[in-house]
Protein backbone atom coordinates (compact mmCIF):
# COMPACT_ATOMS: atom_id res chain seq x y z
CA UNK A 1 0.00 0.00 0.00
CA UNK A 2 0.73 3.70 -0.77
CA UNK A 3 1.33 5.96 2.09
CA UNK A 4 2.17 9.68 2.23
CA UNK A 5 2.70 11.74 5.07
CA UNK A 6 2.54 15.11 3.16
CA UNK A 7 1.63 16.28 -0.62
CA UNK A 8 3.23 19.50 -2.36
CA UNK A 9 2.00 21.21 -5.55
CA UNK A 10 5.16 22.42 -6.37
CA UNK A 11 5.21 26.30 -7.46
CA UNK A 12 8.79 26.07 -9.02
CA UNK A 13 11.30 23.28 -10.18
CA UNK A 14 13.84 24.79 -8.01
CA UNK A 15 10.82 23.75 -5.14
CA UNK A 16 10.43 20.49 -6.58
CA UNK A 17 14.24 19.72 -6.72
CA UNK A 18 14.97 21.17 -3.45
CA UNK A 19 12.12 18.98 -1.45
CA UNK A 20 13.29 15.69 -3.96
CA UNK A 21 16.80 15.42 -2.17
CA UNK A 22 15.15 13.97 1.02
CA UNK A 23 15.22 9.93 0.07
CA UNK A 24 11.58 8.99 1.63
CA UNK A 25 10.32 11.93 -1.04
CA UNK A 26 9.31 11.49 -4.54
CA UNK A 27 7.73 13.07 -7.22
CA UNK A 28 4.55 12.29 -8.56
CA UNK A 29 4.20 11.14 -12.39
CA UNK A 30 0.63 9.45 -13.47
CA UNK A 31 1.47 7.43 -9.75
CA UNK A 32 -0.14 4.30 -11.81
CA UNK A 33 3.17 2.05 -11.17
CA UNK A 34 4.37 3.80 -7.81
CA UNK A 35 0.70 3.04 -6.64
CA UNK A 36 1.25 -1.04 -6.65
CA UNK A 37 3.96 -1.16 -4.45
CA UNK A 38 4.28 -1.01 -0.69
CA UNK A 39 5.92 2.46 0.04
CA UNK A 40 5.83 5.12 2.41
CA UNK A 41 6.49 8.71 0.89
CA UNK A 42 7.47 11.63 3.15
CA UNK A 43 7.02 14.23 0.80
CA UNK A 44 4.47 13.37 -2.67
CA UNK A 45 5.89 16.68 -4.62
CA UNK A 46 3.26 16.99 -7.66
CA UNK A 47 4.48 19.07 -10.55
CA UNK A 48 1.24 18.99 -12.77
CA UNK A 49 0.96 23.03 -11.73
CA UNK A 50 4.25 24.17 -13.16
CA UNK A 51 2.41 24.15 -16.95
CA UNK A 52 4.68 20.93 -17.82
CA UNK A 53 1.91 19.05 -19.75
CA UNK A 54 2.42 20.76 -23.30
CA UNK A 55 3.38 19.39 -26.84
CA UNK A 56 5.59 22.05 -28.27
CA UNK A 57 6.35 21.28 -32.12
CA UNK A 58 8.86 23.63 -33.96
CA UNK A 59 10.33 22.94 -37.12
CA UNK A 60 13.82 21.37 -35.93
CA UNK A 61 12.10 19.49 -32.29
CA UNK A 62 9.02 18.31 -30.25
CA UNK A 63 9.36 19.79 -26.74
CA UNK A 64 7.12 17.56 -24.65
CA UNK A 65 6.39 18.36 -21.16
CA UNK A 66 6.91 15.81 -18.19
CA UNK A 67 3.48 16.08 -17.00
CA UNK A 68 2.30 15.05 -20.98
CA UNK A 69 0.12 12.53 -20.28
CA UNK A 70 0.86 9.12 -23.02
CA UNK A 71 -2.87 9.33 -24.18
CA UNK A 72 -1.59 12.60 -25.34
CA UNK A 73 1.11 11.55 -27.06
CA UNK A 74 -0.68 9.15 -28.89
CA UNK A 75 -3.47 11.68 -30.02
CA UNK A 76 -0.75 14.27 -30.94
CA UNK A 77 -1.40 14.87 -35.33
CA UNK A 78 2.27 16.22 -35.22
CA UNK A 79 3.88 12.68 -33.14
CA UNK A 80 1.75 10.92 -35.49
CA UNK A 81 2.97 12.25 -38.61
CA UNK A 82 6.41 12.78 -37.58
CA UNK A 83 6.48 8.66 -36.83
CA UNK A 84 4.18 7.34 -39.53
CA UNK A 85 1.72 6.56 -36.63
CA UNK A 86 4.61 4.52 -35.04
CA UNK A 87 4.07 6.59 -31.69
CA UNK A 88 0.58 6.05 -31.57
CA UNK A 89 1.05 2.21 -32.30
CA UNK A 90 3.45 2.57 -29.11
CA UNK A 91 1.00 3.33 -26.75
CA UNK A 92 -2.42 2.33 -27.99
CA UNK A 93 -2.29 -1.15 -26.75
CA UNK A 94 -1.27 -0.12 -23.11
CA UNK A 95 -4.49 -0.83 -20.97
CA UNK A 96 -7.25 1.50 -21.80
CA UNK A 97 -7.54 4.95 -22.42
CA UNK A 98 -7.95 5.90 -18.56
CA UNK A 99 -4.94 4.52 -18.01
CA UNK A 100 -3.30 6.45 -20.69
CA UNK A 101 -4.96 9.29 -19.63
CA UNK A 102 -3.28 8.94 -15.89
CA UNK A 103 0.01 8.04 -17.15
CA UNK A 104 2.63 10.69 -18.27
CA UNK A 105 5.46 10.34 -20.37
CA UNK A 106 7.97 12.05 -17.41
CA UNK A 107 6.46 8.64 -15.15
CA UNK A 108 7.17 6.41 -17.82
CA UNK A 109 10.71 7.54 -19.25
CA UNK A 110 12.03 8.23 -15.69
CA UNK A 111 11.10 4.83 -14.44
CA UNK A 112 13.22 3.00 -17.12
CA UNK A 113 10.89 0.01 -16.75
CA UNK A 114 11.89 -3.07 -18.46
CA UNK A 115 8.27 -3.66 -20.24
CA UNK A 116 8.21 0.08 -21.07
CA UNK A 117 6.97 0.23 -24.70
CA UNK A 118 7.12 4.38 -24.12
CA UNK A 119 11.06 3.95 -23.55
CA UNK A 120 11.49 1.40 -26.51
CA UNK A 121 9.76 4.10 -28.69
CA UNK A 122 11.83 7.31 -27.75
CA UNK A 123 15.14 5.37 -27.74
CA UNK A 124 14.51 4.91 -31.35
CA UNK A 125 14.26 8.38 -32.26
CA UNK A 126 17.25 10.85 -31.93
CA UNK A 127 15.89 12.14 -28.35
CA UNK A 128 16.83 13.62 -25.59
CA UNK A 129 16.07 14.49 -21.40
CA UNK A 130 15.79 17.48 -20.03
CA UNK A 131 16.95 16.92 -16.59
CA UNK A 132 16.59 20.46 -13.80
CA UNK A 133 20.24 19.96 -12.98
CA UNK A 134 21.58 17.56 -15.19
CA UNK A 135 20.91 19.74 -18.15
CA UNK A 136 20.03 17.94 -21.73
CA UNK A 137 21.70 14.47 -22.24
CA UNK A 138 20.18 11.71 -24.56
CA UNK A 139 17.54 8.81 -24.02
CA UNK A 140 20.22 6.24 -24.40
CA UNK A 141 22.76 7.73 -21.82
CA UNK A 142 19.82 8.76 -19.39
CA UNK A 143 19.08 4.65 -19.56
CA UNK A 144 21.92 3.53 -18.78
CA UNK A 145 22.31 5.47 -15.75
CA UNK A 146 20.90 4.70 -12.30
CA UNK A 147 17.97 6.77 -11.02
CA UNK A 148 19.18 9.91 -9.02
CA UNK A 149 17.13 12.50 -7.45
CA UNK A 150 17.39 15.10 -10.30
CA UNK A 151 13.81 16.08 -12.03
CA UNK A 152 12.91 15.35 -15.73
CA UNK A 153 11.15 18.47 -17.47
CA UNK A 154 10.96 17.38 -20.64
CA UNK A 155 11.47 15.46 -23.35
CA UNK A 156 12.91 16.63 -26.71
CA UNK A 157 12.68 14.69 -29.95
CA UNK A 158 14.93 16.12 -32.79
CA UNK A 159 12.97 15.90 -36.27
CA UNK A 160 16.48 13.83 -37.98
CA UNK A 161 14.80 10.39 -37.70
CA UNK A 162 13.60 10.13 -41.41
CA UNK A 163 11.30 7.05 -40.77
CA UNK A 164 10.20 4.82 -37.20
CA UNK A 165 8.39 2.03 -37.08
CA UNK A 166 7.16 0.30 -33.60
CA UNK A 167 5.90 -3.21 -33.09
CA UNK A 168 5.04 -5.38 -29.98
CA UNK A 169 3.95 -8.94 -29.02
CA UNK A 170 1.50 -9.47 -25.91
CA UNK A 171 -0.15 -12.94 -25.12
CA UNK A 172 -3.22 -10.56 -24.65
CA UNK A 173 -4.86 -7.72 -25.60
CA UNK A 174 -3.85 -4.82 -22.72
CA UNK A 175 -1.07 -7.07 -21.12
CA UNK A 176 2.68 -6.23 -20.73
CA UNK A 177 4.48 -7.05 -24.14
CA UNK A 178 6.88 -9.79 -24.37
CA UNK A 179 8.90 -8.11 -26.85
CA UNK A 180 9.00 -4.45 -28.39
CA UNK A 181 10.85 -3.78 -30.89
CA UNK A 182 11.13 0.19 -32.40
CA UNK A 183 13.32 0.88 -35.35
CA UNK A 184 14.21 4.65 -36.56
CA UNK A 185 15.58 5.29 -39.72
CA UNK A 186 18.13 8.04 -40.79
CA UNK A 187 19.99 8.62 -43.67
CA UNK A 188 23.29 6.85 -43.04
CA UNK A 189 22.28 5.03 -39.90
CA UNK A 190 19.22 3.01 -37.89
CA UNK A 191 18.72 2.58 -34.47
CA UNK A 192 17.15 -0.81 -33.40
CA UNK A 193 15.62 -0.89 -29.88
CA UNK A 194 14.20 -4.52 -28.24
CA UNK A 195 12.66 -4.12 -24.92
CA UNK A 196 10.97 -6.50 -22.54
CA UNK A 197 13.83 -8.90 -23.18
CA UNK A 198 12.43 -8.62 -20.11
CA UNK A 199 15.35 -6.24 -19.10
CA UNK A 200 15.44 -2.67 -20.28
CA UNK A 201 15.11 -1.65 -23.91
CA UNK A 202 18.30 -2.24 -25.51
CA UNK A 203 19.62 -0.30 -28.73
CA UNK A 204 21.44 -1.39 -31.70
CA UNK A 205 23.32 1.01 -33.71
CA UNK A 206 23.58 0.15 -37.59
CA UNK A 207 25.77 2.12 -39.26
CA UNK A 208 25.66 2.81 -43.58
CA UNK A 209 28.68 3.39 -45.50
CA UNK A 210 27.23 3.69 -48.14
CA UNK A 211 23.41 4.05 -49.44
CA UNK A 212 23.23 0.52 -51.36
CA UNK A 213 24.24 -0.69 -48.29
CA UNK A 214 21.03 0.66 -47.07
CA UNK A 215 18.34 -0.02 -49.81
CA UNK A 216 20.09 -3.90 -49.41
CA UNK A 217 19.28 -4.11 -45.54
CA UNK A 218 15.61 -2.76 -46.74
CA UNK A 219 15.04 -5.62 -49.46
CA UNK A 220 16.96 -8.41 -47.50
CA UNK A 221 16.51 -8.31 -44.12
CA UNK A 222 16.85 -11.56 -43.04
CA UNK A 223 20.53 -12.11 -41.87
CA UNK A 224 20.51 -9.06 -40.02
CA UNK A 225 17.24 -10.31 -37.97
CA UNK A 226 19.12 -13.73 -37.66
CA UNK A 227 21.84 -11.97 -36.04
CA UNK A 228 19.71 -9.65 -33.79
CA UNK A 229 17.73 -12.62 -32.31
CA UNK A 230 21.05 -14.37 -31.57
CA UNK A 231 23.08 -11.38 -29.98
CA UNK A 232 20.76 -9.64 -28.13
CA UNK A 233 20.38 -10.84 -24.91
CA UNK A 234 17.00 -12.31 -23.41
CA UNK A 235 15.54 -13.95 -20.37
CA UNK A 236 12.49 -15.91 -19.44
CA UNK A 237 9.98 -14.79 -17.21
CA UNK A 238 5.99 -15.90 -16.51
CA UNK A 239 5.08 -14.22 -19.78
CA UNK A 240 7.56 -15.93 -22.21
CA UNK A 241 10.47 -18.29 -22.22
CA UNK A 242 14.03 -16.73 -23.19
CA UNK A 243 13.99 -19.25 -26.84
CA UNK A 244 9.99 -17.54 -27.49
CA UNK A 245 11.97 -13.63 -27.23
CA UNK A 246 14.66 -14.53 -29.40
CA UNK A 247 12.34 -16.16 -31.71
CA UNK A 248 10.38 -13.08 -31.65
CA UNK A 249 12.64 -10.80 -32.39
CA UNK A 250 13.57 -12.34 -35.30
CA UNK A 251 10.00 -12.18 -36.66
CA UNK A 252 9.66 -8.27 -35.56
CA UNK A 253 13.25 -7.08 -36.74
CA UNK A 254 12.31 -8.70 -40.48
CA UNK A 255 8.56 -7.50 -40.51
CA UNK A 256 9.69 -3.76 -38.89
CA UNK A 257 12.91 -3.40 -41.96
CA UNK A 258 10.14 -4.59 -44.75
CA UNK A 259 7.55 -1.81 -43.29
CA UNK A 260 10.49 0.55 -43.41
CA UNK A 261 10.97 -0.34 -47.40
CA UNK A 262 7.88 0.06 -47.85
CA UNK A 263 6.82 -3.35 -48.59
CA UNK A 264 4.59 -3.31 -45.54
CA UNK A 265 2.72 -0.86 -43.70
CA UNK A 266 2.86 -2.68 -39.81
CA UNK A 267 1.92 0.53 -37.85
CA UNK B 1 -5.36 19.31 3.85
CA UNK B 2 -8.16 21.61 2.10
CA UNK B 3 -9.37 20.63 -1.50
CA UNK B 4 -12.28 22.43 -3.14
CA UNK B 5 -13.68 20.79 -6.79
CA UNK B 6 -16.79 20.26 -8.59
CA UNK B 7 -18.01 17.00 -7.97
CA UNK B 8 -21.42 16.82 -10.37
CA UNK B 9 -21.49 20.25 -10.93
CA UNK B 10 -21.62 21.25 -7.27
CA UNK B 11 -19.03 22.98 -5.63
CA UNK B 12 -17.22 20.94 -2.39
CA UNK B 13 -14.84 21.47 0.05
CA UNK B 14 -13.05 18.62 1.69
CA UNK B 15 -10.46 17.93 4.39
CA UNK B 16 -8.78 14.80 3.65
CA UNK B 17 -5.31 12.99 3.76
CA UNK B 18 -2.63 13.42 1.32
CA UNK B 19 -3.15 9.69 0.59
CA UNK B 20 -6.43 9.33 -0.11
CA UNK B 21 -7.89 8.37 -3.14
CA UNK B 22 -10.29 10.12 -5.37
CA UNK B 23 -12.08 6.95 -5.25
CA UNK B 24 -12.29 7.19 -2.22
CA UNK B 25 -13.39 10.18 -1.62
CA UNK B 26 -15.85 10.21 -4.16
CA UNK B 27 -17.94 6.75 -2.04
CA UNK B 28 -17.70 9.15 1.28
CA UNK B 29 -19.23 11.45 -0.89
CA UNK B 30 -22.53 8.97 -1.68
CA UNK B 31 -21.07 8.06 -5.41
CA UNK B 32 -21.59 4.79 -4.58
CA UNK B 33 -21.32 4.28 -8.73
CA UNK B 34 -17.56 4.06 -8.41
CA UNK B 35 -16.63 1.15 -7.53
CA UNK B 36 -12.81 -0.55 -6.86
CA UNK B 37 -12.81 -3.32 -8.73
CA UNK B 38 -8.79 -4.90 -9.60
CA UNK B 39 -7.37 -1.92 -7.93
CA UNK B 40 -4.38 -2.92 -9.91
CA UNK B 41 -5.55 0.02 -13.27
CA UNK B 42 -6.80 -2.41 -15.23
CA UNK B 43 -10.31 -3.45 -14.84
CA UNK B 44 -12.40 0.60 -15.21
CA UNK B 45 -14.43 -0.18 -12.97
CA UNK B 46 -13.51 2.99 -11.02
CA UNK B 47 -14.12 5.19 -14.27
CA UNK B 48 -15.00 8.86 -13.64
CA UNK B 49 -14.60 11.93 -16.02
CA UNK B 50 -12.20 14.23 -15.27
CA UNK B 51 -12.49 17.07 -16.66
CA UNK B 52 -14.25 15.67 -19.44
CA UNK B 53 -11.75 12.96 -19.77
CA UNK B 54 -11.75 9.44 -18.11
CA UNK B 55 -10.00 8.38 -15.71
CA UNK B 56 -9.01 6.02 -12.87
CA UNK B 57 -10.37 6.88 -9.42
CA UNK B 58 -8.22 3.69 -8.00
CA UNK B 59 -5.19 5.54 -9.11
CA UNK B 60 -5.70 9.41 -8.98
CA UNK B 61 -5.08 10.97 -5.45
CA UNK B 62 -7.93 13.20 -4.40
CA UNK B 63 -5.29 16.28 -3.90
CA UNK B 64 -5.21 16.03 -7.37
CA UNK B 65 -8.86 16.65 -7.77
CA UNK B 66 -8.51 20.15 -6.14
CA UNK B 67 -9.51 22.59 -8.89
CA UNK B 68 -10.82 20.46 -11.26
CA UNK B 69 -14.24 19.04 -12.72
CA UNK B 70 -14.77 15.89 -11.70
CA UNK B 71 -18.44 14.24 -13.06
CA UNK B 72 -19.28 10.61 -11.63
CA UNK B 73 -22.11 7.96 -13.45
CA UNK B 74 -24.66 9.86 -10.70
CA UNK B 75 -23.96 13.37 -12.28
CA UNK B 76 -25.48 11.77 -15.88
CA UNK B 77 -28.27 10.33 -14.41
CA UNK B 78 -30.26 10.93 -17.90
CA UNK B 79 -27.75 10.21 -20.20
CA UNK B 80 -27.42 7.00 -18.64
CA UNK B 81 -30.91 5.98 -18.18
CA UNK B 82 -31.25 6.84 -21.80
CA UNK B 83 -28.17 4.54 -23.16
CA UNK B 84 -28.52 1.95 -20.16
CA UNK B 85 -32.06 1.03 -22.46
CA UNK B 86 -29.84 0.21 -25.27
CA UNK B 87 -27.75 -1.86 -22.97
CA UNK B 88 -30.44 -3.83 -21.72
CA UNK B 89 -32.20 -4.53 -24.78
CA UNK B 90 -29.41 -6.23 -26.24
CA UNK B 91 -28.48 -8.10 -22.94
CA UNK B 92 -25.12 -6.44 -22.77
CA UNK B 93 -26.27 -5.40 -18.56
CA UNK B 94 -25.40 -8.65 -17.56
CA UNK B 95 -24.78 -8.78 -13.97
CA UNK B 96 -23.93 -4.89 -13.88
CA UNK B 97 -20.72 -4.54 -11.80
CA UNK B 98 -18.88 -3.07 -14.33
CA UNK B 99 -21.58 -1.26 -16.08
CA UNK B 100 -20.63 2.12 -14.38
CA UNK B 101 -17.29 2.44 -15.79
CA UNK B 102 -18.13 1.43 -18.48
CA UNK B 103 -20.77 3.69 -19.14
CA UNK B 104 -18.51 6.77 -18.19
CA UNK B 105 -16.46 5.92 -20.97
CA UNK B 106 -18.76 5.17 -23.71
CA UNK B 107 -19.83 8.92 -23.10
CA UNK B 108 -16.05 9.78 -22.57
CA UNK B 109 -15.44 8.02 -26.25
CA UNK B 110 -18.46 10.03 -27.47
CA UNK B 111 -17.03 13.16 -26.57
CA UNK B 112 -13.28 12.55 -28.30
CA UNK B 113 -14.54 10.66 -31.14
CA UNK B 114 -16.85 11.68 -34.01
CA UNK B 115 -18.85 8.63 -35.75
CA UNK B 116 -16.16 5.90 -34.42
CA UNK B 117 -16.28 3.06 -36.22
CA UNK B 118 -16.69 -0.55 -34.57
CA UNK B 119 -12.69 -1.05 -34.50
CA UNK B 120 -12.39 2.36 -32.85
CA UNK B 121 -15.31 1.97 -30.25
CA UNK B 122 -13.37 -1.35 -29.59
CA UNK B 123 -10.04 -0.02 -28.66
CA UNK B 124 -11.25 2.74 -26.85
CA UNK B 125 -13.17 0.71 -24.63
CA UNK B 126 -10.34 -1.93 -24.04
CA UNK B 127 -9.48 -0.81 -20.68
CA UNK B 128 -13.23 -1.94 -19.23
CA UNK B 129 -13.09 -5.12 -18.72
CA UNK B 130 -16.43 -7.82 -18.45
CA UNK B 131 -16.39 -10.85 -17.53
CA UNK B 132 -19.74 -11.99 -18.32
CA UNK B 133 -19.99 -11.08 -21.89
CA UNK B 134 -17.93 -11.66 -25.09
CA UNK B 135 -18.69 -7.70 -25.38
CA UNK B 136 -20.50 -8.25 -28.48
CA UNK B 137 -23.98 -7.36 -26.83
CA UNK B 138 -21.95 -3.97 -25.71
CA UNK B 139 -20.96 -3.72 -28.69
CA UNK B 140 -24.03 -3.38 -30.89
CA UNK B 141 -25.81 -1.63 -28.12
CA UNK B 142 -23.35 1.40 -28.70
CA UNK B 143 -23.72 1.37 -32.28
CA UNK B 144 -27.37 1.71 -32.19
CA UNK B 145 -27.02 4.37 -29.47
CA UNK B 146 -24.69 5.63 -31.69
CA UNK B 147 -27.41 5.75 -35.08
CA UNK B 148 -29.96 6.66 -32.55
CA UNK B 149 -27.88 9.91 -31.31
CA UNK B 150 -27.07 10.41 -34.99
CA UNK B 151 -30.97 10.33 -35.94
CA UNK B 152 -31.67 12.56 -33.01
CA UNK B 153 -29.60 15.13 -34.20
CA UNK B 154 -30.26 15.29 -37.57
CA UNK B 155 -33.81 15.99 -36.31
CA UNK B 156 -32.93 18.69 -33.88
Amino acid sequence: MLKIKEYVKAESLEEAYKLNQKKSSCVLGGMIWLKMGNRNVGTAIDLSGLGLDEIEETKEEFRIGCMVSLHSLEIHKGLEQYTNGAMRESLRHIVGVQFRNCATVGGSIYGRYGFSDVLTMFLAMDSYVELYKGGVLSMEEFAARKRDRDILVRIIIKKKTNQTVYLSQRNTKTDFPVITCAIGMEEKQMRLVVGARPGRAMVIHKQFEKEEERRELLVNPEEFAKKSAEEIPVGGNMRASAEYRSHLIYVLVKRAILALGGNTDEN
Amino acid sequence: MKIKFSLNGKMVQEEIAPDLLLLDLLRQKGCYSVKRGCETANCGLCTVLMNKKPVLSCSVLAARADGQQIVTLEGMQEEAKEFGGFLADEGGEQCGFCNPGFIMNVFAMMEELQDPTEEEILEYLSGNLCRCSGFMSQTRSILKYLEYKKEQNKEA
